[in-house]
């Protein structure tokens, strides 16, 4: 058979994309109309589960750019058993993160003890100023219904303990 | 000789003299140019000075540094798992290839090694991030030369890629996967499965972009026996990767050195080409995807089970010593020299990245090539700024 | 023959031939843009192209004119500023004046010229001086790299684009283009005219350098190195912005078209359809719906060349420079020759 020219080969590929484009549908996803669904453990913003934080502070300290700010102040909670002693807990007054310095590493979710930083693969919540990426724990709050469960994992996995 | 009348004398002498005065007007003056900082054929900010007679090049410079980010001296205050996040972000294409010869380095300080089932995970994502970083610099080829249609096919093919690193690690271009003493995570169910479906939609990607750039004429007149370096050049420039291979020297650091990594278990091939022209280079870099696919695939099916991370303390201080890792990047040689001492972070990082090695070359290569030339020997040569600059 | 031209005063004539001129400039400039650089390139990349503005985006080229109205008009500061601003207006005005000698029809044509081929073929250089002006007044390297090779460029394919067309000249025996138009729709193939005569079959090497050469001067990939964006930036326009960079645009686009109509003119039988059809004899005989039908058909064909130009240059990488003209001077050039002389021999042998 003989060689068929690169030059003929080449409008061949174009023209069978453009085909394929007609019969198939285009690769690319009409963005506002049609969307992705990003995958399970997509880092797409930090979900806060309030009453988990203990203000801490681990994750403030461990995050590479200083981008969560947290307030708290110890307070006196009701005893747990009828006759105790009132419980002294740290009570958070404010949990910023700012995603305009977010690098999103994922450190502060790994290094949470009590399970209160969670990612969510929700991403759209752009602002048009971006001092407006400030975002404050109640908005975090509400980010944890978009939190998926953990995916089940690859057959040959170790469970966790 | 017949003798000259006074006039003929007078006459000659006149017309040398108009004839000087012609050539100083047509002498030809020379003219720098400066293609970058901002420049389509740099993506990024590299600035390549040219003093061009006509259009030949006479001499060039490349001048780096437009996008320092001084992460060397950054690692100086971050602790170990802060530094993973950080040097994703030199080679911001194949990101996680960056993170496993760092985390090997300070692996081998503590004396540790990951167990085999995170090891062959770490090879899997390391070509899935080699796969990501040369089919994108495939399709940009065709953009440099003018062909604006394999960069789409390229950024379509390459978005499988990240949505497999994305499954798995949760980032697209920054999976800070990478723990000492193996992996944040497993592997999500089902993801093997979609793997080898996208290994086979990059080997058919391979093929398309084989025949609609590579087997073009145009596209192999302008690469063919266009900016050639020898081996022993090459070698003294301190190339590596694709860019050395492309020389005729077989080296190949996945398969000349042992390290922690699953490559010992595939069996693949190092492909070479005698020519160091330009289309030697891409023509290495096609081989090398789909050589990529291949061993993926391979490390799919011998997947041991197991745990993916061995026992570490909760806060790693890592011993004192120095350890140089390195290994074969989808750009070339990267490595790492980790001093530690004792502490959270490391004392100094010296990062080797293989574009800066790579470009450094560029004053031998470009003397006397054309001003088209230039474009496609940059982008033979492939580098990225953030490995150039760090 | 002169039924419909005769009623019309000619004040009116004259107004209708700049709206005609004017249609028959933008009309085709805007379906290649929409058809082929909007939708085709995209159907090519896999992906749909602009798809808001309008049913399937169509209303997409309005919105961008809208966008480069708006925006500044930079001149730099060192630029010869008269020069400058010049300098898009040369290169659309040269396509308004190359559409002037287009028959679409047996009497809706411009100027009935008798030397209409040589005219089109000067007059299509003139864009050369357009570009090579703006290139030099923007006091940029890149522009003026740009301009340069541009000049080289145009000459160098001028050439074999005036050789290829006297293959057309000879076998026609005339340099009207109407009266290539006739010759082709009333010949016939051995005897046969079914389809009349296009010049395509004869002179198909002919069309094929006209292509090529048509290629290079419209500086489309991979004849594009006085623009090529990816090393000098955008050569010759880098420094044009808002409506002067929308004047060069539409130029090149305009300029494609009519290349095509000139390209369907000379060699896939114009406006006409085979006169046997109808038993017309000559010219005059054609009737007059023609008049309206003739430019569908010259739209379809420009349509059918300019895509192939464009499949072309979404398919292709780009030549370098010197490889360029080394193609022109020894493998068109020396081919159109060889075709000339064929053609001659064979015109008076036959």
């Amino acid at each position: 058979m003989p060689k068929v020219p690169g030059l003929v080969k080449g409008l061949g590929v174009t023209m069978g994309t453009l085909f394929r484009t007609v019969k198939n549908g285009a690769d690319t996803v009409q963005y506002p109309h049609a969307k992705e669904a990003p995958p399970v453990r997509a880092r797409g913003v930090i979900a806060l589960r309030e009453d988990n934080c203990t203000a801490c502070m681990l994750c403030a300290r461990s995050c590479p750019d200083w981008c969560i700010y947290i307030e708290g102040h110890k307070q006196l909670a009701p005893p747990r058993r009828a006759g105790g002693k009132p419980r002294k807990v740290n009570h958070l007054d404010r949990f910023d993160i700012d995603y305009a310095l977010c690098m999103y590493c994922g450190i502060c979710v790994e290094v949470c003890p009590f399970d209160a930083l969670f990612w969510s693969p929700e991403y759209e919540y752009s602002e048009p100023r971006i001092a407006d990426l400030l975002h404050d724990k109640d908005k975090l709050g509400e980010w944890m219904e978009t939190v998926p469960e953990a995916p089940e994992l690859e057959a040959g996995a170790e469970k966790k303990k | 000789m017949t003798m000259l009348s006074e006039r003929q004398q007078m006459s000659y002498i006149a017309a040398q003299a108009a004839d000087a005065r012609l050539n100083v007007e047509l002498e030809t003056e020379g003219m720098t140019l400066n293609i970058g900082p901002q420049h389509p054929a740099t993506h990024g900010t590299l600035r390549i000075i040219a003093r061009l007679d006509g259009e030949q090049v006479v001499w060039a410079e490349p001048s780096a540094g437009y996008m320092h980010r001084g992460y060397e001296k950054l690692t100086e205050v971050r602790t170990f798992p802060q530094v993973t996040a950080l040097i994703n972000r030199i080679d911001w294409l194949g990101s996680f290839a960056n993170e496993v010869p760092f985390i090997l380095a300070a692996e081998q300080l503590m004396n540790i090694e990951a167990p085999p089932r995170a090891q062959h995970i770490r090879t899997i994502l390391f070509e899935l991030s080699r796969i990501a970083n040369v089919s994108l610099f495939l399709g940009d080829l065709g953009v440099q030369m003018g062909a604006v249609t394999p960069v789409f096919m390229a950024f379509r093919d390459r978005e499988y890629v990240l949505n497999l690193i994305e499954g798995a690690t949760g980032g697209r271009f920054h999976p800070n996967f990478d723990r000492i003493g193996g992996l944040k995570d497993d592997l999500p169910k089902g993801w093997l499965d979609e793997t080898r479906q996208v290994m086979k939609k990059l080997r058919n990607f391979c093929d398309e972009i084989e025949d609609l750039l590579f087997g073009n004429e145009i596209f192999q007149s302008r690469t063919r026996g266009i900016g050639v370096i020898p081996a022993d050049v090459a070698r003294q420039y301190g190339l590596s990767g694709a860019n050395l291979r492309a020389s005729g020297v077989d080296w190949d650091l996945r398969r000349d050195q042992s390290l922690p990594l699953a490559y010992d278990k595939v069996d693949f091939r190092v492909w070479t080409h005698p020519d160091g022209d330009s289309w030697a280079r891409c023509w290495i870099r096609l081989q090398e995807v789909r050589e990529a696919t291949k061993i993926v695939d391979q490390l799919i099916e011998t997947l041991p089970p197991g745990p993916v991370m061995t026992k570490v303390p909760r806060i790693i201080k890592v011993p004192e010593g120095e350890a140089w890792v390195s290994t074969e990047n989808p750009l070339g040689e990267m490595g790492y020299y980790v001093v530690s001492k004792g502490d959270l972070g490391p004392f100094r990082v010296k990062i080797r990245s293989a574009s800066f090695n790579n470009i450094s070359i560029t004053p031998w290569v470009l003397k006397g090539v054309y001003v088209p030339d230039i474009i496609t020997i940059l982008a033979s040569l492939y580098f990225i700024l953030g490995d150039i600059d760090r | 023959m002169m039924s419909i031209a005769l009623e019309i005063p000619y004040w009116g004539q004259s107004l209708l031939r700049v709206l005609g001129g004017i249609g028959a400039v933008l009309l085709p400039a805007g379906t290649i843009v929409y058809l082929f650089l909007f939708k085709m390139m995209s159907f090519m990349q896999s992906r749909l192209g602009p798809m808001e503005a309008g049913p399937f985006g169509s209303m997409q080229l309005l919105a961008e004119v809208g966008k480069w109205l708006q925006k500044e008009d930079i001149i730099p500061e060192n630029a010869d500023a008269k020069i400058y601003k010049l300098a898009p207006v040369i290169v659309l005005v040269s396509t308004f004046l190359l559409v002037v000698v287009v028959p679409f029809g047996p009497d809706a044509l411009f100027t009935n010229f008798s030397a209409g081929v040589f005219y089109a073929l000067a007059i299509g250089s003139v864009s050369v001086i357009g570009i090579l002006v703006a290139g030099w007044s923007s006091a940029n390297k890149y522009s003026l790299l740009g301009g340069l090779r541009a000049a080289g460029q145009l000459i160098a394919y001028e050439l074999p684009m005036v050789l290829a067309v006297v293959g057309v000249v000879i076998q026609a025996g005339s340099m009207n283009l109407q009266q290539i138009v006739v010759a082709q729709n009333s010949g016939s193939i051995f005897g046969w005219d079914g389809v009349g005569f296009p010049f395509v079959l004869t002179q198909f090497v002919g069309f094929l350098i006209f292509m090529i050469a048509v290629q290079a001067e419209l500086t489309q990939v991979p004849f594009d190195m006085p623009i090529a964006e990816s090393e000098l930036v955008s050569g010759y326009m880098t420094e044009y912005s808002g409506f002067r960079f929308l004047i060069f645009f539409i130029g090149e686009f305009a300029t494609a078209g009519v290349f095509a109509f000139i390209a369907s003119v000379l060699f896939l039988g114009g406006w006409g359809i085979p006169f046997s059809w109808f038993g017309w004899e000559s010219l005059d005989a054609v009737d007059g719906w023609m008049n309206i039908v003739g430019p569908v058909i010259m739209l379809t064909k420009m349509l059918v060349l300019t895509g192939i130009i464009m499949w072309v240059r979404f398919s292709y990488p780009r030549f370098r420079e010197d490889q360029l003209q080394r193609f022109a001077w020894k493998v068109l050039i020396p081919l159109s020759l060889a075709n000339i002389a064929v053609t001659a021999i064979l015109k008076v042998a036959i």
